[in-house]
């Protein structure tokens, strides 16, 4: 009988299901913003800016060549905006277009609309702008002798630093400069606006922010929300580079459409993209530790001073999660965690993956070992010395850490790794090479999860059952290859207990789902997840209703597995019961809501509840450079993972290799270069190189922690998993910092990131010359 | 010579004529925007990362050999005589996918998707051809495919699995099975007329011979010559200069050719980077290894070896290690050839000795006699698919221990690629035996170059790895083994010298 019976295990979810989009993605079928077939008479619209200047006040813009252009339409700029020229994320000063100054080398001054893009892109570059230009502040330090910041300053205070570090046995102190990041998503920034009646506009746009795109065009266009309708089915890419950032071209594109009455389409080129786009922050991070002189930190004090570029966007949230995360997994009994965020005349940084956290955990990270350097202890002994206590402890922030699994997770590690043999086998390594040096490093992350601005900590979703028995789900989060849409599929046929072929995803609409947050934070599926769990759950009870007197059962005794509803060892197909519960006129659509709950806080008090629980991880990587050249190779990378209970381990593993190789080229490669007048000259993958093939060891293991599943209440006992395996990567830096240290034990290598063969080279300079 | 006025291709079997396009009309642009075909995607517009890449298959000895080649940077007019492969073609007619895609989807090698067309289509012409397939021949055919997301990890195991699942016939590749038929439609297409598409003002012209070659050129010294157009493409994708008279040489019958002579090697003109892969290999594995890292494979199967010089840039990789090998460069105008030494050609940033009308006709690059030896490295922030910082090539003749001849050029130095003559001199006579004699040398390749700053390395970087690169090649040459001298591109150990 009861071999008749559906079990309760998971049939869809936690399972290693490959991405809805697989195949689509290997015929090329899959469609992005730029794929959309185009409405006839569908514009193009490029972008122009003032070539000549960073900074300053525009004297003249003649745009007579650009109108006389072929093919050109119209040209537009700060005039032609209806209603509000500020497409500002957060607090304002983000203008569409440029009007009366210019904030940074690259800002959009006008755009041209053109019968075909080639002819927008061409007549882009005739304008003559002239701007009385003054030097631009570029970097933190310029920055910091002007004194401006986009935001005021923010500190963190726990117990009495000032007094614990003067009275501490030891101290030691140190400065780190940590670069920014190019996002490069591989499909730039593109937006389509389709005008309707009234005047309203559909906009396809590349956007993990489909509500505010809406919110934001709607404002600048002087019109309520529901006259526009942002859509967007996937991103080629997003990485945090499309939460806020994606908005001016949707903006830009809407204008267009508005001012000429026909469909308009803005795909950056990749170069404007780069010019124009904000990027990760870079930091210059100035730190002091006391100790009792064996390396147990007794108080820590660090000022974070980051490079926000001309405006906030959401500088705030970013630069507050360095501070989230600069105790990573240690804990400090005294702390001052200090935060300037300066106001540069360059691009307006934004999220990228991580949001900040990963600046925080490198400095945190940099004085783990420079501490073990200085001690002549083994850095991960270091490390473990100054680990969160299993049972727990206080954050910086007040928080207290209740799910700790930091020491599981790198002893277990530690073995696997055979971290100890490898440690003495690079030690004698070390010794007899003279050009080449090995090093190793394990390095632990923590990282909080939840939006630390808690109105974000909702999420919606819309669950349709049609009477043939097929699902549509819809909800507020935004695909960009993280596989979000399978995971809420995976949830909604679990809960349905049908197959997922069952379950059609659909494209992100504020349509269908309004006031969404944006897919960041890492929460896209604990959100999304339970908001679309709710939704199904009440059409589920619905149709047990429905089914329980057929089945000669209770309702709450119907279960849906296998493609059918159970009572006992009976069953509907739920086919079927779509049918009858279509002819009982019962309702087989609903929505879902889902706000995580406990989250608290309260950021002038600096009290409460930031995140609702902590993903951890370890990655043990180990290096090789070269002490002529600087050249580097990743010789080995295993990381151990810790994702609750997964909802699709091959989904998380992806994330997890893939934050981590991005992470890498983050510290390594990744190099942004600006000249001292404030243009960056990194602007194409030619200059700036992210990873390649080749950059990944071949000895790359990867692990999911078998924990048993996240001790909060999330979506299966899942966790979060988009931003936390970036700074895995932390360890490489840690490597090289370690293979530069055996040159001249006991001296902390002045290594900064990203560890350039030019930056290798500088520390390597430096340690010979001690 | 007969004349056509209309290009033609062969895609999905059939052969299509195109007879009106604009001379810079890219292969990408013709693709999306005049065939509706949006499977091929535009990542960066500049040969960069690879997501634009499709298939070129032609005939060499009866058999079609495919490459992959970035279409946006592709002119169109390039592909006359081919077969076009497009990721809208893999799949079966039923919808049964290529085993690559399969492998891709199995494996988990796409997230967002994007860079996925264009790393299928590499992974498709790594399928196509024979040979085994290890981790670094997947690693090398994807160095010019970036992907954001995934890692590579798992590309790498699902190219890895595909390729090794692979038997003769290759089953489920339709391209595959239809080879033959494919040949001879190629073979049709193949009918040795010159190409001229346009007019007397804007043209698109591809001469089948020298002589036509040379003759349009006279006629029209104002026009561009176009080899592999992975320099000239970015002119128009990037620059958007207006280029309307192009001359391409890939279809000019003899100036791709590559001789083995007595001494060396000539290398024709148009001869891409991935035709003399091998022969550099041949020479010496460095230089092997050099080519391996130019660019990526869509690159050197396009860009040639005639561009990389004629372009006169001095950070292009071939010009110092063909000049440390003494190469000869043959310049050709009308029916006037002439020779010069290859770093002769190079005056000042920008300058070259070439006249108006004068195309490069062909390279010539001396083995290595016994007694010499050589290096080459090359320094770039990234290992595959950079452009140098610094890059050095090292020619050493040898008696016994002592140096007797030295022959060291740089580029990413100067404003030319350049040698290092003050290095060369104290070099002779100094013996590999005793360090200590390598200290003048090391001395004055500091004041042989005075570099600059830029965003691929400060002078000062250059500068001291340029010190660094002489003393390693001479500590790998009095015989330390490169396994411990450098962190990849090893030599072979089989290596007496190792
Ligand atoms: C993504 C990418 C990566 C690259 N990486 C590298 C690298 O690692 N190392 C490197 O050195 N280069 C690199 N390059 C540059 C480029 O590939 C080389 O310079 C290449 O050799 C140019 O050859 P081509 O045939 O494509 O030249 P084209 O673009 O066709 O022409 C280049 C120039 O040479 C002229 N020309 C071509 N042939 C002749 C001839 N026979 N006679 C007279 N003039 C001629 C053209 O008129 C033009 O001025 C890279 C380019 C790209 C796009
Ligand atoms: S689009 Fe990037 S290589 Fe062609
Ligand atoms: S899957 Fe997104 S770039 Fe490769």
């Amino acid at each position: 009988m009861s071999a008749l019976l559906p079990s309760n295990d998971f049939r869809v979810a936690r399972h290693s299901i490959p991405h809805d989009s697989g195949p689509k993605h290997v015929q090329g079928t899959a469609t992005y913003i730029d794929d959309i077939l185009e409405p006839a008479g569908t514009l193009h619209v490029a972008p122009g800016y003032a070539k000549s200047a960073a900074k300053g006040r525009i004297t003249s813009i003649n745009l007579e060549a650009v109108r006389a252009y072929p093919g050109i339409v119209a040209v537009l700029t700060a005039r032609d905006i209806p209603a509000v020229n500020d497409c500002s994320p957060s607090i304002g000063g983000d203008p569409v277009f440029a009007d009366g100054e210019v904030l940074f080398h690259g800002q959009v001054v006008f755009a041209v609309v053109a019968e075909t893009r080639d002819a927008a892109r061409r007549a882009a570059r005739l304008a003559v702008i002239e701007v009385d230009a003054t030097t631009p502040a570029v970097d933190v330090e310029a920055a910091i002798a002007r004194n401006t910041t986009v935001l005021p300053d923010y500190e963190f205070i726990k117990g009495e630093p000032a007094t614990a570090i003067q009275s501490a046995p030891a101290r030691l102190d140190g400065s780190l400069r940590i670069g920014g990041q190019e996002h490069f998503y591989l499909e730039g920034q593109a937006a389509l606006a389709i005008p309707g009646e009234d005047g309203d506009l559909l906009i396809h746009t590349s956007t993990q922010h489909p509500t505010e795109v809406q919110h934001i065009v709607a404002k600048v266009l002087g019109l309520p929300d529901t006259a526009i309708v942002a859509e967007c089915r996937r991103m080629g890419g997003g990485f945090g580079g499309k939460e806020s950032q994606a908005t001016q071209w949707a903006v830009i594109a809407a204008i267009a459409a508005r001012v000429t009455g026909r469909p308009a389409k803005l795909r950056l080129d990749r170069d404007d993209d780069m010019m124009m786009t904000g990027k990760r922050h870079d930091f210059r991070v100035d730190w002091s530790v006391g100790h009792d002189g064996a390396g147990h930190i007794e108080a820590v004090d660090v000022t974070f001073l980051s490079r926000c570029g001309y405006s906030a966007d959401l500088s705030l949230g970013v630069n507050d999660r360095t501070m989230f995360h600069a105790d990573n997994a240690y804990d400090y009994p005294n702390a001052r965690i200090y935060s300037r965020r300066l106001l540069t005349d360059t691009v307006s940084n934004t999220a990228f993956r991580g949001f900040g956290g990963p600046q925080g955990m490198v400095f945190t990270e940099r004085m783990m070992d420079a501490l073990a350097i200085t001690l002549g202890i083994d850095p991960l002994d270091l490390r473990k010395r100054n680990f969160y206590h299993s049972q727990g402890g206080t954050t910086p922030y007040g928080l207290h850490v209740s799910d700790n699994i930091i020491h599981e997770l790198v002893d277990d590690l530690e073995t696997s790794s055979d971290y100890r043999a490898r440690r003495a086998a690079i030690t004698a390594f070390n010794a007899s090479s003279r050009i080449l040096k090995k090093g190793i490093a394990l390095t632990p992350i923590k990282f909080g999860i939840s939006f630390t601005l808690p109105h974000l900590n909702q999420a919606g979703a819309l669950v349709h059952v049609y009477s043939d028995g097929s699902i549509m789900v819809n909800h507020g989060g935004t695909e960009m290859g993280q596989g979000l849409y399978l995971k809420v599929a995976q949830v909604v046929a679990e809960e349905f207990g049908v197959t997922l072929d069952r379950v059609k995803i659909t494209a992100t609409t504020t349509a269908k789902v309004p006031n969404t947050a944006p897919t960041a934070a890492s929460a896209g599926s604990d959100l999304n997840g339970m908001a679309a769990r709710n939704a199904v759950a009440k059409i589920r009870d619905r149709m047990a209703e429905v089914a329980a007197p057929i089945l000669g059962v209770a309702p709450v005794d119907v279960l849906f597995r296998d493609g059918a509803a159970w009572g006992g060892n009976q069953s509907i197909p739920f086919d079927e019961l779509a049918k009858k519960c279509y002819l009982a006129r019962v309702h087989l659509s609903d929505t879902g809501y889902y706000a995580t709950p406990g989250i608290t806080w309260d950021r002038p008090n600096k009290t409460g509840r930031p995140f609702l629980y902590f993903a951890y991880g370890a990655a043990c990587s180990e290096v090789l450079i070269d002490t002529f050249t600087g050249e580097l190779k990743v010789t080995q990378v295993d990381i151990l993972h810790d994702v609750g209970h997964s909802l699709n381990p091959a989904i998380d593993i992806g994330q997890i290799e893939g934050g981590f190789v991005q992470g890498m080229g983050w510290l390594t490669t990744e190099e942004l270069v600006f000249d001292d007048q404030g243009r960056l000259r990194t602007h194409a993958p030619s200059t700036y190189k992210i990873p390649t093939a080749s950059d990944v060891p071949a000895a790359f293991t990867t692990r999911l922690f078998e924990s048993g599943g996240n001790r909060s209440e999330t979506i299966y006992r899942s966790k979060a998993v988009g931003e936390p395996p970036v700074m895995l990567a932390i360890s490489v830096f840690s490597a090289i910092t370690d293979a530069i240290a055996s040159l001249k034990p006991g001296h902390v290598p002045l290594l900064d990131a990203p560890a350039t063969p030019e930056a290798i080279m500088r520390a390597v300079k430096a340690m010979k010359a001690i | 010579m007969t004349m056509r006025s209309s290009l033609r291709y062969l895609h999905r079997g059939e052969i299509r004529d195109v007879s009106h396009f604009g001379p810079m009309t890219t292969l990408l642009d013709h693709l999306r925007l005049e065939r509706g075909l949006k499977g091929t995607k535009e990542g960066c517009n500049e040969g960069d990362c690879g997501a634009c890449t499709v298939v070129l298959g032609r005939l060499v000895d009866g058999h079609v050999s495919y490459r992959p080649v970035n279409a946006c940077i592709q002119l169109l007019g390039q592909i006359d005589g081919e077969e076009l492969i497009t990721i809208e073609d893999l799949a079966a007619s039923d919808g049964t996918l290529h085993p690559v895609q399969s492998a891709m989807v199995d494996l988990h090698g796409s997230q967002c998707g994007y860079c996925t067309p264009g790393i299928v289509m590499s992974l498709f012409a790594l399928y196509q051809a024979d040979g085994p397939v290890g981790r670094s021949e997947v690693t090398d055919q994807l160095a010019g495919n970036l992907c954001r997301c995934t890692g590579y990890r798992p590309i790498v195991d699902a190219a890895l699995s595909a390729c090794a699942a692979r038997t003769e016939n290759k089953p489920g590749d339709h391209v595959a099975s239809k080879s033959a038929e494919t040949a001879v439609k190629l073979a049709s297409l193949r009918d040795g007329a010159d190409l001229f598409v346009g007019s007397q003002t804007s043209f698109f012209a591809a001469p089948a011979s020298i002589e036509s070659l040379a003759t349009l050129y006279h006629q029209h010294p104002d026009a561009i010559l176009v080899a592999g157009a992975t320099d000239v493409g970015l002119w128009i994708t990037k620059q958007l200069r207006q280029l309307p008279k192009i001359i391409h040489l890939g279809r000019v019958v003899g100036l791709a050719e590559v001789h083995e002579t007595a001494d060396g090697l000539t290398i024709g003109a148009a001869a891409t980077f991935s035709d003399v892969e091998a022969h550099m290999t041949a020479i010496d594995p460095d230089l092997g290894e050099v080519w391996r890292r130019i660019g990526s494979k869509q690159v050197r199967a396009s860009g040639t070896v005639g561009g990389n010089i004629a372009n006169g840039s001095p950070i292009g990789d071939s010009p110092p290690a063909l000049i440390a090998l003494d190469a000869t460069l043959t310049l050709q105008k009308g029916d006037d050839t002439r020779k010069m030494p290859l770093e002769a050609y190079f005056i000042a940033y920008g300058k070259q000795d070439r006249k108006p009308g004068e195309f490069v006709r062909s390279i010539h690059v001396p083995r290595l006699k016994p007694h010499q030896v050589f290096r080459a490295y090359k320094i770039s922030k990234r290992f595959d698919q950079d452009i140098s910082a610094v890059m050095s090539a090292f020619r050493l003749t040898l008696e016994g221990d002592f140096i007797r001849e030295a022959r060291i050029a740089f580029g990413g130095m100067a404003a030319t690629p350049k040698r290092a003559h003050g290095a060369e001199k104290a070099l002779v006579g100094a013996s590999l035996a005793d360090e200590a004699s390598w200290a003048a040398a090391l001395a004055a390749i500091r004041a042989d170059f005075t570099p600059l700053s830029d965003m691929r390395a400060s002078a000062t970087y250059r500068s001291d790895t340029a010190a660094a690169l002489l003393e390693k090649a001479l500590i790998e040459i009095a015989g330390t083994s490169t396994h411990a001298t450098r962190v990849t591109g090893h030599r072979p150990v089989s290596e007496a010298a190792e």
